[in-house]
Formats: C-alpha cells, sequence, structure tokens
C-alpha cells in the first residue's frame, strides 16, 4: 500500500479532564511516521488542548502541551481551529500556542500551523478526508 | 443548612454547572475544579450565568486546575476567589454538606 490516504484528527475535549487529548496526540505522533496527508483539527473544548501557558506544577499531572510544538518536525502543519469554538470560549488566536513548521519547499522559512475556519469551512475540511480519526 | 457545590465538567460539554445553578440556595457556596474551572472564565456563552447567581452564591476555583488549563487569572470573572487544596478542604469543612454535580 503506497497509496497515500488524506487522514484528519478531531480533537473536541479539553486536555486533563479525560485521556482522549493525549491519546490523539501519542496517535498523530506515531501515525506521522506513515508519510501521509495529515490535518489535525480542534473544536469545541478540544480547543483548550492547545492553550497557552499551561501549568501543571501544583496539581501533580503532565503538562503535555508542549509537545504539541513537536507537530511541525514531523510535517504535521496543517493544523485547523474552529472559530465558533473559540468565540464561544472568549479565546482568541492569540491564546494559542505558537505552532510552527519549516517549509522545505520554501528555503525552510518557518511559517504558521494553525489556521481559523469557520465551521462551515470545518465542515468540507471533514468531507474532503479519506479516513477520520474522532478524539 | 449551607451547601458546598463541586463542579467538576466543562461546561461547553455537559450541563453539570447549569444544573448546579439551578438548584442552589442562598448563602450555599459554588467550587469549580477540574474542567469545572472553565466556566470561570470571562466573555463566554455561560459567564453570565455565573454573573447572575453571584448576588446569592459566593463562587470559587480551585487555582491549580485554573493553571494547568492555561487560563490566565485575569481573564476570570471577577468575584470568583481562588482557592488552594487546602482552601478546598476549609470549604468543605465550613459547609453542613458537600454536593458534587459530575
Amino acid at each position: 500500500m503506497s497509496e497515500t490516504k488524506k487522514l484528519l484528527y478531531v480533537n473536541r475535549k479539553a486536555p486533563y479532564g479525560t485521556i482522549y487529548a493525549l491519546e490523539s496526540l501519542e496517535v498523530v505522533l506515531i501515525g506521522a511516521a506513515f508519510e501521509q496527508d495529515v490535518s489535525v483539527a480542534f473544536l469545541d473544548d478540544g480547543v483548550f488542548q492547545i492553550a497557552k501557558n499551561q501549568n501543571t506544577d501544583e496539581s501533580g499531572m503532565k503538562n503535555f502541551s508542549p509537545t504539541y510544538r513537536a507537530l511541525g518536525d514531523y510535517d504535521v502543519n496543517k493544523i485547523y481551529v474552529e472559530k465558533e469554538s473559540l468565540d464561544a470560549r472568549g479565546l482568541t488566536i492569540d491564546d494559542l500556542l505558537d505552532l510552527t513548521y519549516e517549509d522545505e519547499d520554501d528555503n525552510w522559512a518557518e511559517k504558521d500551523s494553525i489556521r481559523v475556519i469557520s465551521a462551515t469551512e470545518m465542515a468540507d475540511l471533514m468531507d474532503q478526508q479519506d479516513v477520520i480519526f474522532s478524539f | 443548612m449551607t451547601m458546598l457545590h463541586t463542579v467538576n465538567k466543562s461546561p461547553f460539554e455537559k450541563n453539570s454547572l447549569e444544573s448546579c445553578l439551578g438548584h442552589i440556595t442562598d448563602g450555599s457556596a459554588v467550587l469549580l475544579i477540574e474542567d469545572g474551572v472553565y466556566g470561570a472564565l470571562q466573555g463566554t456563552v455561560v459567564s453570565d450565568a455565573i454573573k447572575s447567581a453571584m448576588g446569592k452564591v459566593s463562587f470559587y476555583a480551585l487555582n491549580s486546575d485554573v493553571d494547568a488549563r492555561g487560563i490566565n487569572r485575569e481573564r476570570l470573572i471577577g468575584d470568583i476567589e481562588l482557592v488552594d487544596y487546602s482552601g478546598f478542604v476549609k470549604l468543605a469543612a465550613e459547609h453542613d454538606k458537600v454536593q458534587s454535580w459530575l
């Protein structure tokens, strides 16, 4: 099987209340080895996964948010965030991690991985995929 | 009888906070913990519900859960008091009962 498929990981859960977010991140990183056409979506409470300034020192949980920054190094650089989900939670793109990648087709220029899109655009994105992984 | 209500679910995903707010009596306290702390954010679709209940009950949020989630303390609804783990214990001891909204 050398055919490249379009894969979308859909993240809809907040980061610490359940294990979904961490499990998803691990699957995305493992899946990156298969060199498929990967996109990652954050909507509903999933947008909280990539919130800036997470600090778990006092709570004793593992802060896995820095790991999202590694996605760019694994060629996972299409990260879609739903605007309606941000709006409902009083958030803007400035509240999110700075996720970037180096574009090998553009002299390794550093570019933003995050694209904020509408729910309608999110629906289209989902429609274009071969496989959807839901978390 | 005073009651401490704890809410540990995100108000954007579950109706635990909404149901809690519909069952509180004057003088009670509501403590937001775990994903419940998202309810303490300003400017969201649920912040008005908290603000309108402020008159009759006091609101608290657990600081370690706020910090873990990257919520800037300045972005919390004013008048929500942050407590640490020993503050949580103190609240539980000060009230006659604890009810958990899961």
